[in-house]
């Protein structure tokens, strides 16, 4: 009933195949929701959003006590990802991690994939968010990066695509578990047969790294102290990292309520000042520490490096993790993957074309109108050009932007992205544009939670999934068994 | 039965999760204070506005001997008249309910005590977050216009819904750790401080003739103090008797098993205090202690016909300094953390790091 009018169209579409047939994995879902009533259905859409609104799952849009505040749009039909799809992704994205992680250990140290020519050293040097002060400064247990949040998509032949790696302070995992919660609460019917991973064990495995990452002259038989470094109420993702700490059951704290005295990190309570070990921080490097960043920031925390550099105290993610989420870096991954691992890379990047190789750069240059152009260091959907859809004066601008400073743009093939049935309210089911951004996490080893953040772009024929550029989300579910053809 | 004895990991996490940030307590005590504020404000129109009903025939002065005394109360009347011209129904009820530019409005109260909830979303229940959440969704999508046309009573009562639910919700959802001690705090003493600017309302209403006292229009107004404390009723189970300026006085001052009595509230605050400094009960150990157990230990040697000797409204003011003066005593003890001079910190660090290469 509900997808009677349903067109897959000339696009890979998750839940039905070309000809129109359900795709196995999503067999039980959508029986469940063909019995459902289309106005049942919009009913349940609204209260699920009413819902939201009421527990204040928002985002600020701007910043004062009446700042407007919006939900994510969230789609009741959840993403499915059968089993055996899954396996391919865990592992591929385990793969990618341990390759970014000796990365970026060895570029703050021995710079041996430098040495050996396999990236060019001023790529690496000239990122942005390569720091310098960090050379040779031993991080707790060698891992860099503890919270990882890779965006993936799926072309025309379904299959999965790296677009790219989020390895500073990655977000959107709140809304994972609300996701999960809301259509638990709205559509019980459809877990029924499905047999579906839970993703509520995000909050305990992420507490866990923190602790496995405490300070390497931590006594064994203490708890560390852990706490979660907010920029404050004022932040966009304020929601996500209240709602983190309050499952971790740990302290949010803003860069006030932080002191260090000899090289520790202190919190201010009503009970004194009290040592912290470990700190999830949301706030980016920039802001971390104005005595040795930027001056002029209120967010952060004077001393906080001299303390991490001693060693009394540990980040997650570490300092200067930026440098391999420059897209310029991004383009080397799967050379990484060769270099450290011997191996082949299981999940490929999207081919991509670098403005500072002279070659690319001037087939970038004359195909500015097909291409999509990335500036190395932006997210959230900003410093891109989409070729096909732009106007003559956005690609004209984006020219001389290249043409001024090559190092900072990448280039890539726009990507059919896969699509899946979401609601709307005109015509009921249209396919929409849909990526994936699961969530990895680095301690004792590395854990995958199964599912992730689905966003997808609600706009039709729209290719851009951000929240801030009118993007919504789905559930996503990954299937604990696999299902017959 | 008992627990078994737990190891030294729940310990130590035990400690950590009691660790309570000087700005969360700071937090706490201000989301309650607000919500609590709302409250009053909520019952004090909603009975003003049906006190108007009585008059019947309403002339322009009379509607300003009726609403001025309670901008005086609030303390806003300055405020009032740089916004509005005439103290008439609409402009009054406007400006106390949903003004912004009124610090003391039921919008800025109810936005207030989200935002400080926004503050500590860690550290409250879900439900206590989604009351304060839904309450201010609610006053946000009101539309005066609408209100004045006949839901006002309905509306006061909503309000005062939400405050009672989130009190509801708090003490059967909240851990009694030191988080309540600083909610229950803060609510006493606004409550506190509320019932003294009630009382005081009498004071500023001006009777038409001297022979008028204990009259009909007298024993009226003090019905409607009665009403905006929600004491009507109880206050005839205690005393099954006509309602008595002198009666009145004693029951919300001295009446302490009535929950918004001044001699309750005062009590109360004393007993968290307590607890929030873990000083045993009966034990002063700081001046700020010793200042309020001493102000307390004398009200229960006054009587009201001590008060009225002296003057309500003068007691009244001693009241409100003492409780302003310890309800700072426990912030800058427990609450405040001083800014940190950033320039300051930035010199000092830099000059450690330069020491340690």
């Amino acid at each position: 009933m509900l997808f009677d009018n349903y067109q897959p169209e000339n696009f890979f579409d998750e839940m039905f195949t070309a000809d129109g047939t359900t795709r196995p994995h999503y067999r039980s879902v959508a029986a469940a929701l063909n019995d459902v009533d289309p106005i049942e259905f919009r009913n349940k859409q609204t209260a699920v959003e009413a819902s939201f609104m009421r527990g204040g799952v928002t985002f600020t849009v701007y910043s004062d006590s009446q700042g407007t505040e919006r939900i994510f749009p969230f789609d009741c039909v959840p993403r499915v990802i059968s089993a055996e799809e899954w396996e391919v992704v865990e592992k591929g994205l385990i793969q990618r991690l341990t390759a970014l992680n000796l990365f970026l250990h060895d570029i703050y140290h021995d710079q041996k994939i430098i040495k050996d020519r396999v990236i060019p050293p001023q790529y690496v040097l000239s990122a942005k968010h390569f720091r310098r002060e960090f050379m040779h400064f031993e991080v707790p247990k060698d891992i860099y990066v503890h919270i990882c949040g890779s965006d993936l998509i799926r072309d025309k032949n379904g299959q999965y695509l790296v677009l790219e790696d989020n390895l500073r302070c990655p977000s959107g995992a709140s809304y994972m578990l609300e996701n999960r919660a809301a259509l638990k609460r709205t559509f019980p019917e459809l877990f029924k047969a499905s047999g579906v991973h839970s993703v509520s064990n995000y909050p305990a495995e992420l507490l866990k790294v923190m602790q496995y990452c405490a300070p390497a002259n931590f006594r064994a038989n203490d708890a560390p102290n852990c706490v979660l470094l907010t920029p404050g109420v004022f932040n966009s993702a304020y929601f996500e990292h209240a709602f983190l700490a309050r499952q971790m059951g740990i302290p949010i704290v803003e860069g006030r309520d932080l002191v260090v005295r000899d090289f520790k990190v202190y919190m201010r309570t009503t009970a004194g000042l009290v040592k912290v070990d470990v700190i999830y921080r949301r706030i980016d490097d920039d802001f971390l520490d104005p005595s040795v960043f930027r001056a002029d920031s209120l967010l952060g925390v004077p001393g906080l490096v001299n303390a991490y550099r001693a060693g009394n105290v540990s980040l997650a993610n570490s300092i200067g993790t930026g440098v391999a989420d420059d897209k310029v870096v991004y383009y080397f991954v799967p050379h990484m993957i060769k270099y450290y691992l011997g191996e082949d890379p299981i999940l490929p990047n999207v081919d991509t074309y670098l403005a500072s190789e002279p070659a690319d750069c001037s087939h970038i240059l004359a195909n500015l109108d097909k291409l999509v152009v990335k500036s190395a260091n932006e997210a959230g959907g900003y410093g891109m050009l989409m070729g096909p859809w732009a106007s003559k004066a956005e690609i004209e601008e984006f020219r001389k932007m290249i043409e001024d400073n090559p190092r900072n743009f990448i280039a890539q093939d726009p990507i059919s992205l896969s699509r899946h049935p979401t609601w709307t309210e005109e015509s009921g089911f249209e396919g929409r544009h849909i990526d994936l951004r699961p969530y990895i996490l680095y301690g004792e080893k590395i854990v995958v939670t199964p599912g992730g953040l689905t966003r997808v772009a609600l706009k039709k024929g729209s290719l851009v999934v951000n929240s801030s550029q009118g993007g919504g989300s789905k559930d996503t579910w990954v299937l604990r068994n696999s299902v017959p053809e | 039965m008992s627990k078994s004895p737990p190891t030294q990991e729940e310990v130590a996490r035990h400690k950590q999760t009691n660790v309570m940030l000087s700005r969360v307590a700071g937090s706490l005590y201000w989301m309650s204070r607000y919500l609590e504020r709302a409250e009053n404000l909520a019952r004090l129109m909603d009975v003003n506005l049906q006190i108007l009903l009585d008059f019947g025939q309403v002339s322009d002065d009379t509607l300003k001997e009726h609403w001025l005394p309670i901008l005086r109360s609030t303390g806003d009347e300055d405020l009032f008249f740089e916004l509005y011209e005439v103290a008439d129904s609409e402009s009054v009820m406007e400006f106390l309910t949903f003004r912004l530019e009124n610090p003391n409005s039921l919008l800025t109260c109810i936005s207030n005590a989200r935002e400080n909830g926004r503050q500590v979303r860690d550290q409250i229940s879900s439900e206590m977050w989604e009351v304060l959440n839904d309450a201010y969704h609610y006053l946000k999508a009101a539309d005066a216009a609408k209100l004045w046309d006949g839901g006002a009573s309905a509306f006061f009562d909503q309000i005062k819904c939400y405050s009672h639910l989130f009190q509801g919700i708090t003490v059967s959802t909240f851990s009694r750790n030191e988080g309540f001690e600083f909610i229950q705090f803060g609510k006493y003493l606004e409550r506190a401080d509320k019932m003294t600017r009630l009382l005081d309302m009498k004071y500023h209403i001006l009777l038409p003739k001297v022979t008028d006292v204990g009259g009909a229009v007298d024993a009226a107004q003090w019905q409607a103090v009665l009403r905006s404390a929600s004491a009507v009723e109880p206050y005839r189970r205690f005393y099954v008797a006509d309602i008595l300026f002198s009666k009145v006085i004693e029951f919300l001052i001295f009446e302490d098993t009535f929950p918004r009595s001044l001699m309750f509230c005062l009590e109360q605050m004393d007993d968290f205090a307590h607890l929030i400094a873990g000083t045993p009960a009966g034990e002063y150990r700081s001046d700020g202690e010793r200042r309020f157990g001493k102000f307390l230990n004398n009200l229960h040697f006054t009587t009201a016909k001590d008060i009225i000797g002296r003057g309500l409204h003068e007691f009244l003011f001693e009241v409100q300094t003492e409780i302003s003066a310890f309800g700072g005593h426990l912030y800058d003890t427990f609450m405040y953390h001083p800014p940190v001079d950033m320039q300051a910190e930035i010199r000092f660090h830099q000059q450690q790091e330069q020491q340690q290469q």
